[in-house]
């Protein structure tokens, strides 16, 4: 039977640190580790955990980023980034890390972008000291406490004031997993300011055979009537493995969208938590998983109303077929003062296999006593009344499938409101269903 | 065209149909009348190809095929078409794309290229027309929020779009106002022609008004136990079905 093991990556962490000098960052990774060492992985008796055991990932040695740079070739680039990435503002991350080399990127007065080390040594001090690692959901969780402790000090963004950022800000995360099992720990903060507004987008892709495994943090501030746009895409191989955590301050009265598609990959957590902080405050957040082979979907989802009249919304699907998993947790907290709100969930599921697992569970807490909130999930087979219909009008099964399939994804994927990535999605699923125009 | 031969069927082990037989020449209409529960919308269902339907008995020859051994989809590209009816809603899939859809199969099914979209529009254009269908609805998912009337003369714009061998109307009168009635009756009237068979499965006399059948026969218990021309119809109107089976009392006692 394989063990986990977690005793070398002690030994990984002091290496790590001991190459630095001491930093405001290197002082928060202790911190990290520390909590790391108390709390450790999180096991499947862990209720937030309980469908995803993250922990079995760690029966191999991974190897973990230095802090020096790295290379890979810019075929690789190519072939991992979305089409329409050189319409946007490409950001390569390799390992988890910021490879200017490799990223276009037009400078401009509407955004900064530097590493978390550049801006807390520069004129972004107080930003930094502000915003970065300050939520407790971020720091006590030990996935959390071991991104903090092995963080790549992948980017810091700052979306100025009244300033919108014309072409959406791109995340290609490669990991290179060719002759090591791969650990890596991007760790962003992204601040937005008063009246800004922004369109985010990561992809994830492995290359080489061995396991990659990115446990990612994203910390968004979001200001006073600013908008934001934040979109994960997932169609990595099979043995890319990955924890995501995007965490949503909403600080002044905003609106935050997100959509998060998975559609390939090995053992995937994706955690959006949206926290809001201003009375009226607005989020949508959807997400579609489509899922074949042995993939494993987790989608985590937070919606905490601590101010009155905040609206939020929330739609998640799911497609599994073939041995996958797909999980939904959804949870909304209403706290005592958050009066009026409004707080709408739902998750539809088709399973398409016998052997597919759906896990879905909805959670309210509700300490306030004039509000809005619903929630549902549906699991359930193909509409056998519409394929009937379908294939009664000569339609063979397969396709008539697929344009039911295709009109359940749909519903997500006309959230995603920028162009390309859109094109890209849908084609994609198009790839999947086997449809040709 | 269509040989159906003693055909028993029977769904979650209960038989509906027991023995039924029915002869229909291409050109010709045949109404099929008869009380709640005589099993005609299992003869539409078992035609169709159903699955939840099990024939245990019988043959059904269709222009030369065995259409039992046919999938849903085979029957329908071999020129079966079932007007339901309750269409089913289907959010999310327009009705043109739908339409395209099956009619491309068809063609391919048949050796043709799929139609290219200045003569797929044009035909969309000419048979929504046709029908009085608002073009708005074609853009639409399919069925999703349409009126009980849109619905029905939906039936009959993909009927007219897919020009079937032998059509197959489910009650298509049920739920529609006079005027309706009235479109949807023009629409399959246009549509009659020496090649094209139709079966019209109802309750009511009226759509037979407009209709004019050669055709009626009565279902009863799983059967056809009586059929005659289209003055048939106006003496079960008149008189119920009730006289019919007082005739099958006469005839089992006598």
């Amino acid at each position: 039977m394989n063990t986990i093991k977690t005793e070398y990556l002690e030994e990984r962490f002091n290496e790590l640190l001991s190459a630095q000098p001491e930093s405001k960052l290197k002082s928060w990774q202790k911190e990290g580790f520390q909590t790391f060492t108390k709390v450790g992985l999180p096991t499947l008796k862990n209720e937030e955990w309980k469908y995803t055991g993250i922990s079995r990932l760690f029966t191999r040695d991974f190897s973990i980023p230095s802090k020096g740079t790295e290379s890979i070739s810019r075929e690789i680039v190519e072939k991992a980034a979305m089409p329409g990435a050189s319409a946007m503002n490409h950001l390569v991350f390799l390992n988890g890390k910021l490879n200017l080399e490799l990223s276009a990127f037009k400078k401009s007065d509407d955004f900064e972008i530097c590493t978390l080390e550049e801006a807390y040594n520069g004129k972004y001090r107080d930003d930094v000291e502000a915003y970065f690692n300050k939520s407790s959901l971020v720091t006590k969780d030990g996935i959390h406490a071991l991104n903090t402790s092995f963080m790549n000090d992948s980017v810091f963004i700052k979306v100025n004031k009244g300033h919108e950022v014309s072409m959406p800000v791109y995340f290609n995360h490669i990991f290179d997993a060719t002759h090591n099992h791969l650990l890596a720990s991007p760790r962003s903060l992204v601040i937005v300011e008063e009246a800004a507004k922004v369109e985010i987008i990561e992809s994830y892709y492995t290359h080489g055979s061995m396991d990659s495994f990115s446990n990612e943090v994203v910390e968004i501030i979001a200001k006073e009537n600013c908008q934001i746009e934040a979109y994960k895409i997932q169609n990595d191989t099979p043995n890319g493995n990955h924890v995501g955590t995007t965490h949503i301050r909403q600080i002044g009265k905003c609106l935050v969208n997100t959509v998060t598609i998975s559609l390939n990959g090995g053992m995937i957590r994706n955690n959006t938590d949206i926290i809001m902080e201003k009375d009226a405050n607005e989020a949508h957040m959807y997400g579609l998983y489509f899922l074949k082979g042995h993939t494993h979907v987790d989608n985590h989802t937070l919606v905490d109303n601590t101010k009155p009249l905040c609206f939020s919304n929330e739609l998640y699907k799911g497609i599994i077929d073939d041995y996958a998993t797909g999980v939904f947790s959804g949870k909304i907290i209403v706290r005592p003062d958050a009066q009026k709100i409004n707080a709408y969930q739902s998750n539809k599921n088709i399973l398409l296999s016998p052997t597919g697992t759906i896990n879905t569970k909805p959670q309210l807490e509700i300490y306030a006593d004039d509000v809005k909130c619903s929630h549902g999930c549906t699991v359930g087979r193909l509409d056998e009344e519409a394929l009937y219909y379908l294939r009664a009008r000569g339609i063979n099964k397969d396709l008539a499938k697929s344009m039911l399939l295709k009109a359940f994804a749909d519903d997500i994927v006309m959230h995603i409101k920028i162009e390309a990535v859109k094109e890209y999605v849908e084609s994609l699923i198009a790839e999947r269903l086997q449809l040709h125009d | 065209m269509l040989s159906i031969k003693n055909i028993h069927a029977s769904i979650e082990g209960k038989e509906i149909l027991k023995g039924l037989s029915l002869d229909v020449k291409a050109g010709e209409v045949h109404a099929i009348m008869g009380p709640n529960g005589s099993g005609k919308s299992t003869l539409a269902s078992v035609l169709a190809g159903r699955e939840e339907y099990e024939v245990t008995e019988g043959t059904i020859d269709f222009g030369g095929k065995e259409l039992l051994e046919l999938s849903p989809e085979e029957r329908a590209k071999e020129g079966l078409f079932l007007a339901f009816q309750y269409p089913v809603e289907i959010p999310g899939v327009s009705t043109t794309n739908f339409i395209k859809a099956a009619l491309n199969e068809k063609r391919k099914y048949q050796g043709l290229e799929p139609l290219d979209a200045a003569s797929f529009l044009k035909l969309l254009k000419d048979k929504a027309a046709l029908l009085e269908l608002d073009k708005s609805l074609l853009s639409r998912s399919l069925n999703e929020g349409f009126s009980g009337g849109e619905k029905k003369r939906n039936e009959i714009f993909q009927m007219a779009v897919l020009d079937p061998k032998l059509t197959i109307l489910d009650e298509t009168d049920s739920g529609l106002d006079i005027d309706a009635l009235r479109i949807v009756a023009k629409g399959v009237n246009t549509l009659r022609n020496e090649s094209h068979a139709i079966i019209v499965i109802t309750h009511y006399q009226r759509l037979l008004n407009y209709l004019q059948p050669d055709f009626v026969h009565v279902l009863m218990n799983g059967r056809i136990v009586k059929s005659g021309g289209k003055e048939l119809a106006l003496e079960l109107e008149e008189k119920g079905y009730d006289f019919i089976k007082e005739e099958m009392q006469e005839s089992l006692t006598a």
